[in-house]
């Protein structure tokens, strides 16, 4: 199952220059980006992990790229997402998010459903790879 | 088991070939192709009969006005003028190449600007990083000055992410890392500016489309550092040294910092400041343009206080002009071996 999120879930996967034209939009807008990774696909999971730290005063993105380059090489078969942060006064949130690498295979969620008093059904994603424990989902890819 | 596949309308079109996404078996650090300064206009290749006119694309690139503003607010420093020019050729010819669809590998544009203080090494690279956005060479065209602080940590560990973050900040720009032989301390085997040079040759190897490295230092300590680095000095292709300042170039100097304050010289200061240059020249720590400036600084205090000193009313003509008396109280004329007013206040 291809999972979406973000500025751009709506399109088709961005070409690495698609990508720079983007972090070069948010960094002459002031944005300070950074690059996070999960291997925890749910929908849920705002706590991504931080790859290094956010980049401040860039002028190109060249630099970002770079980061997520990196952060491809060290993290294969993980979720990698790029944000960029407004400072600004008044905004002081996340301005753009958009995921730029996935794993190969999605397997996808389970739907649970737990009866519950009074015939109620109770509904919960399970997300298959979660059966595995952190750092040995998608084809054992730490 | 099998999830449903991917939502309609996002499958990836078999086009689109070039995607970031990581899958296995592919690098996908390298599919970002460089881009080609010259092509990113979507030209088409010209015949081989064509013929291209240089002196346009000279106009259109606006280095003109670089060269213009470098000759008007830089005195003298002809061999580096020269060397700029240079280079701006071999950059403007290489876009006439590609044009034709030469092959151009990018020319290695690393610099070193050797020289005793005060040559105007900054003020140059300044002017460089300008010169080469201004021919597409660098995408933003800005200028990142460091010393060995920013560059080198204080603990293990601490060097590699401190060095990457200023390449990362002078990405699309220039690095100028000043004092740059600093970096290197040969009494100290673990020194962590080792790390950081290592860093910066990988970066300067491989992501030369991205920045361009300039050192700049002193000429003697520059050079003992490439000696014991003959990576750094190999990956540097222009070695550009600035002469030190002859009298009348400091005068003319001068004169040009004094217009740019809105001062000027009465006709006999004119000849006292010339004086003072040539006695401030031969003595210790004399730093060109530097020094010149810092002259005339202190003589534009000697002036406040000498108007402020006096009970008659003042005019414009006063304000703007410094007479030789602002100069002559200067300690360079009261000692011939003095240390000399305007590089700080220790006396030996």
């Amino acid at each position: 199952m291809h999972i979406t999120q973000g500025t751009f879930s709506y399109l088709p996967e961005l070409t690495d220059d698609e990508i720079r034209k983007q972090i070069q939009y948010a960094l002459d807008n002031g944005w300070a980006c950074s690059v996070e990774f999960t291997d925890d696909p749910h929908p849920r999971n705002v706590y991504w992990e931080m790859w290094g730290l956010p980049m401040f005063d860039l002028e190109d993105a060249a630099g970002v790229l770079a980061e997520v380059n990196e952060c491809r090489k060290a993290k294969p078969e993980h979720y990698i997402k790029l944000n960029a942060y407004d400072a600004s006064y008044g905004k002081q949130t996340t301005a753009l998010s958009f995921i730029v690498a996935r794993p190969s295979e999605e397997p996808g969620f389970r739907l649970d459903r737990q009866e519950w008093h009074d015939r109620t059904i109770r509904y919960t994603l399970h997300p298959y790879v979660a059966e595995k424990p952190h750092g040995e989902r998608y084809n054992g890819q730490k | 088991m099998t999830p449903p596949d991917r939502l309609p309308g996002s499958e990836i079109p078999a086009s689109r070939v070039g995607f970031g996404m990581s899958r296995p078996g592919r690098n996908s650090a390298g599919s970002a192709t460089p881009e080609e300064p010259d092509n990113d206009n979507g030209e088409e290749t010209l015949p081989p009969d064509a013929q291209v006119d240089l002196s346009k694309d000279r106009a259109e690139t606006g280095i003109d006005d670089v060269f213009k503003a470098l000759d008007e607010d830089l005195v003298g420093l002809a061999p580096v003028k020269k060397r700029i020019q240079e280079v701006a050729a071999l950059l403007l010819v290489d876009r006439a190449r590609a044009r034709f669809g030469l092959s151009t590998s990018r020319p290695n544009l690393h610099m070193n600007f050797t020289g005793s203080p005060g040559t105007g090494k900054t003020t140059v690279a300044v002017r460089m990083s300008d010169m080469l956005h201004r021919l597409g060479y660098l995408r933003r065209g800005h200028l990142v000055s460091v010393t060995r602080d920013d560059l080198v940590g204080q603990y293990v560990g601490h060097t590699a992410p401190k060095t990457k973050e200023v390449l990362k900040r002078a990405m699309g720009g220039v690095l100028f890392i000043d004092e740059a032989y600093y970096l290197y301390r040969e009494d100290n085997e673990r020194d962590y500016g080792q790390e950081s040079i290592e860093i910066l040759l990988q970066v300067m190897e491989n992501q030369r489309e991205d920045l361009v490295v300039i050192l700049a230092g002193y000429k003697d300590k520059m050079d003992s550092f490439f000696a014991a680095n003959p990576g750094m000095s190999s990956r540097i292709a222009h070695h550009i040294d600035f002469p030190d300042y002859t009298l009348d170039e400091l005068n003319d100097i001068g004169k040009l910092m004094m217009r740019d304050e809105g001062y000027r010289f009465s006709e006999e200061a004119e000849k006292t400041f010339r004086d003072y240059l040539k006695r401030r020249k031969d003595q210790p720590r004399f730093a060109n343009a530097r020094s010149v400036r810092n002259a005339i600084e202190r003589a534009r205090l000697r002036h406040a206080s000498r108007l402020m000193e006096t009970d008659e009313s003042v005019g414009k003509d006063q304000l703007i002009t410094l007479t030789p008396d602002d100069f002559l109280r200067s300690r360079v004329f009261a000692e011939r071996d003095g240390d000399g007013d305007s590089d700080g206040d220790s006396k030996k």
